[in-house]
């Protein structure tokens, strides 16, 4: 390529958010770049099972839909997000059944649905237990039917977002893994749409490339997050290397069991027992294992053999492999150990409904972004439906841009100050005594994963804030092997390990200030609720090296007044 | 904890470094795969080992690779089962491989885990291959998007439960590679669709809502690299790790091709499988001198006789061979037995063509454990529901 590369709209990662957002962006006739470190169908929407949320039966509100979220919210969602996301969920399912998605059927030949967690009907629609997969693979179908209005840049990695001296978001710096080449992106709008970041935690649900990029970048630039301290447990992962048993496992009837064969979810959640929302389950497990009524792995038994065999065989055959494959199990005929383990961040860069962020020309949809639309706790499939209605609105309202503001131009050099900083990160001594990537970010996930789990508290935070402060100092020398400019996988992983510091240090700094128990934060020195002081959202943003700044902002109340929580 | 030999091939063509094998000692707990005994070294010992690789729970479809001469993921191929695999001496067993001795030990000591870049598509460097190159251009080749039934409706399109079943096998694939990397017709054919774009092709044409099942179908049967260049080797099959069987679908497209839209491609494939299907039928065993001409249209036919004038050469180094006699080409002395017919009988009863879907037709009833070479698969020729008793 020789001249720069301009569009109207650059997106910044290619799952289920910007695939929506490029297509959502290209229908409205804006020229549109879509960049992803890796090809788009190894995007982690992929990993998505259970389903995605909508009251499109004639019996089914979105009303209900609404109000369902924001309980499971813990009223910390903002209610007109929810309520847009919500109201336009039927019409986004209807869009993807049109265009090819192989939704379930029921018996009539009608869009079928099955029941998922926190959810007062059954409205979760779903493609066997590949829903993420099944809508990802028809998106790529639609972004090649429309290649000549859509550029694809696959396995290109962002290292930077370009600022303006206005501080308009302008473009990005890109590095084709293919051959190592930097180039500039000149951009009138940039949507980030590269998820959340799993990695920072070990062990997690989430891909190897789930890395706090966006979030990383967007604070870098000046962008404020927001609800950081909220990290989804999910209740059911395997214990070893803490992949997902999709939540359509109980949607479909599966128990969950001690050690002792109670159903312990009696005791916790008396009405919606193992469909109550995740934060709810997640805590109930980790109790009856820390009070000794677990097994003596750490694990509670998920038993699948509730579910008739062939329905198991029909709906949720990946996790029949998932179990033969990675513990060994028939998980039609036994039960599977599993354990809570950290799946999603409700937290990420501060968005209003239509995508915008703080810094003017970035926007950010889908797991990267915070709308808030998931508040403290996320509902089941409710994060497909997030990362498409936002997405979508993201890309339409980016392209609105295209016809006032002018292309603008960065000069093609600006990509040496990227080339330098790649430079000596591979001419980074080697010397022993200097630590690894791998082990530096091994410490991390362990810290994180022991201090910042489902209970928390003011010392084992202030030890991860610590470990995270050492670590930043380190990973600057973090040592690496790869000198080519091929696929260099070694020079991205050190980049990535600067994102995912940058990134913990705002869960552990917002979960410090947050002196409350509400969603996925349990404080075990503050259990309570505490609407009065702290029904706000904490709001993250770069202090320079220094630990981040604090600030809040409000909740959005329309019209559900917060209540006691119970399921 | 076992410890495992891990080879891996290596390669930077851009700069000059051809391919070799690197060979490394990993010690892992039980039940590891592949890939963490590759990122177990790329994190603690060389992180310039080339290899993609995401979700680490057999869904992203990075970690294609060939193990052991089998092409898998790396993830949920773990390291005990790999090694109880022979490897293939044939195209991992250079003589760059390690000492013939070394290598003996090994296998005897079941712990050789070869690692190679798939097949079938030019290597960019280590354990990646250029996907776009061949993968991706053979998906985009058989218009890979929905052409929508008109009108489309106000609501969703009614569609029978079982046919989203179905095609849900295909959407099933994950675009590994894995199929593309041993499938014999594109090592001879490199121009061939395959058998990944084929299943894709499927995930369409089975698809009650698309609208151009006939033109996909005849586009496929009179493409010469099309639906007819399969010579149903079954690799793909054993190679998919999601069980999209891809060679399932692709009969399933030329029976719909010709027997539901009657398409007869100009490639013969049709009758040529036509004919196959009635000899075995009639003769329980395969009646090499009958199929030629019967693939034709029977040995008078106009289009038989140049091909049987053009097959000569290839019957006269049979018959010196000894592989025909003329008294077996011109006679077979075998009948079908009856229970040859009675398969004909039952699967030829069948409403559905569903029997090739084990999502629909299948209680897959193999024991829930990953299959090992060494020992024969149980075939279970009785109904699911015995079996399931």
């Amino acid at each position: 390529m020789s001249a720069v590369p301009s569009h109207d709209v650059l997106i910044i990662g290619a799952g289920l958010a910007g695939q929506r957002a490029a297509l959502a962006a290209a229908g409205t006739g804006a020229t549109v770049g879509i960049v992803s470190k890796v090809h788009p169908v190894r995007s982690h929407s992929v990993a998505a099972a259970g389903g995605i949320n909508a009251a499109l039966n004639p019996d089914d509100t979105w009303e209900s839909h609404a109000y369902d979220t924001i309980k499971g919210s813990d009223y910390l969602g903002d209610q007109d997000a929810i309520e847009i996301m919500c109201r336009a969920a039927p019409e986004e399912i209807l869009w993807l059944e049109h265009a090819g998605v192989t939704f379930h059927r029921d018996h009539t030949g009608h869009l079928g649905t099955r029941a998922f967690g926190g959810a007062s009907a059954a409205r979760t629609y779903y493609v066997a237990d590949i829903t993420g997969q099944a809508i990802l693979h028809v998106l790529y179908e639609q972004l090649m039917k429309h290649h000549e209005q859509l550029a694809r840049y696959e396995e290109w990695f962002t290292t930077d977002l370009l600022q303006d001296d206005e501080g308009r978001c302008v473009g990005a710096v890109c590095r084709n893994l293919r051959d190592g080449r930097l180039e500039v992106f000149n951009a009138k709008s940039t949507i980030l749409a590269c998820g959340g970041a799993g990695q920072v935690y070990e062990p997690t649900t989430n891909g190897l490339i789930v890395t706090g990029d966006g979030i990383a970048q967007a604070y870098r630039l000046g962008a404020r997050l927001m609800d950081m301290e909220m990290v989804q447990y999910h209740p059911t992962c395997l214990a070893g290397n803490g992949i997902l048993i999709t939540e359509g496992a109980r949607g479909e009837g599966a128990w969950l069991l001690n050690a002792k064969g109670e159903r312990f979810m009696e005791r916790y959640a008396p009405n919606k027992l193992e469909l109550a929302s995740r934060d709810v389950v997640s805590r109930a497990e980790q109790t009856e294992i820390n009070e000794g009524r677990g097994f003596p792995d750490g694990t509670v038994a998920l038993d699948i053999t509730k579910v008739p065999r062939q329905r198991t065989l029909e709906a949720l055959r990946e996790i029949v492999n998932i179990g033969r494959d990675f513990a060994g199990v028939d998980i039609t005929r036994e039960p599977i150990r599993i354990r809570p383990g950290q799946h999603y961040v409700m937290g990420g860069v501060k968005t209003d409904a239509d995508g915008r962020t703080t810094i003017p020309g970035l926007y950010a949809a889908g797991e990267v972004a915070c709308v808030s639309v998931h508040g403290g706790n996320r509902l089941g499939a409710n994060s497909l439906l997030d990362t498409l209605i936002f997405g979508r609105r993201a890309g339409e309202h980016a392209a609105s841009l295209q016809r006032q503001i002018p292309m603008p131009k960065t000069p093609a050099a600006r990509a040496l100050e990227t080339e330098r900083r790649i430079a000596a990160i591979i001419a980074r001594d080697k010397r022993p005594g200097y630590r690894r990537v791998a082990q530096i970010k091994a410490e991390l996930g362990a810290s994180m994963n022991e201090h910042v789990a489902v209970f928390r508290d003011a010392a084992g935070l202030q030890t991860a804030h610590e470990t995270i402060r050492r670590l930043k100092q380190e990973e600057p020398r973090a040592a690496i092997d790869d000198s080519g400019s091929v696929f260099n996988q070694d020079v991205i992983a050190a980049i990535e390990l600067g994102y995912m510091l940058d990134v913990a240090e705002a869960i552990v700094v917002a979960a410090k200030e947050r002196k409350e128990s509400r969603g996925a934060q349990f404080r075990t020195d503050f259990p309570k609720r505490n609407d009065e002081d702290w029904l706000k959202h904490v709001d993250i943003s770069r202090n320079g090296d220094a630990t981040p700044n604090v600030s809040y902002s409000p909740v959005t109340i329309t019209r559900w007044q917060p209540q006691e929580r119970t399921y | 904890m076992p410890d495992y030999t891990l080879k891996i091939r290596r390669s930077d063509p851009a700069r000059g470094v051809a391919a070799h094998w690197e060979a490394h000692t990993v010690t892992l707990r039980e039940r590891a795969s592949v890939l963490d005994a590759i990122l177990e070294l790329k994190g603690e010992r060389d992180g310039s080992i080339g290899i993609r690789c995401s979700c680490q729970q057999g869904i992203c479809g990075s970690c294609g690779v060939r193990i052991n001469g089998r092409p898998g993921l790396a993830c949920n191929t773990h390291l005990e089962e790999a090694a109880a695999r022979r490897p293939a001496w044939g195209t991992a067993g250079g003589t760059d491989a390690g000492t013939p001795d070394d290598r003996d030990r090994s296998i005897v000591n079941g712990n050789l885990i070869e690692v190679e870049p798939l097949g079938n598509m030019p290597v960019i460097r280590d354990l990646i291959v250029d996907m776009d190159a061949v993968h991706w251009k053979k998906i985009r080749r058989i218009t890979p998007w929905l052409l929508g039934a008109e009108p489309v409706p106000e609501r969703e399109y009614i569609v029978a439960h079982d046919a989203m079943v179905d095609v849900t096998q295909s959407m099933a694939c994950i675009q590994c590679g894995a199929c593309v990397s041993d499938c014999l017709s594109m090592e001879v054919d490199p121009e061939f669709v395959g058998p990944a774009a084929l299943a894709k092709a499927y995930r369409f044409v089975g698809d009650p809502r698309d609208a151009a099942q006939r033109e996909r179908l005849h586009d496929l049967s009179h493409d010469p690299h099309g639906l007819y260049d399969c010579t149903h080797c079954f690799n793909c099959m054993d190679a998919c790790p999601k069980g999209v069987a891809p060679v399932s679908q692709i009969m399933r497209l030329r029976r719909i091709a010709g027997s539901d839209h009657t398409i007869v491609d100009p490639n013969n494939g049709y009758r040529h499988e036509h004919a196959f299907v009635r000899n075995i039928r009639r003769n329980g065993l395969l009646h090499e001198a009958d199929l030629l001409p019967d693939s034709y249209g029977g040995k008078l036919h106009p289009r038989a006789i140049p091909e049987l004038i053009s097959s000569l050469p290839t019957v006269l180094t049979a018959l010196l061979r000894g592989k025909v006699t003329p008294a077996k080409a011109l006679g077979h002395p075998h009948k079908a037995p009856a229970a040859v017919r009675r398969l004909f009988d039952v699967i030829g009863a069948r409403e559905q063509r569903i029997e090739l879907n084990l999502y629909v037709a299948g209680i897959e009833d193999e024991p829930l454990r990953a299959p090992r070479t060494d020992e024969p698969t149980p075939l279970h020729l009785h109904p699911p529901e015995e079996a399931d008793a």
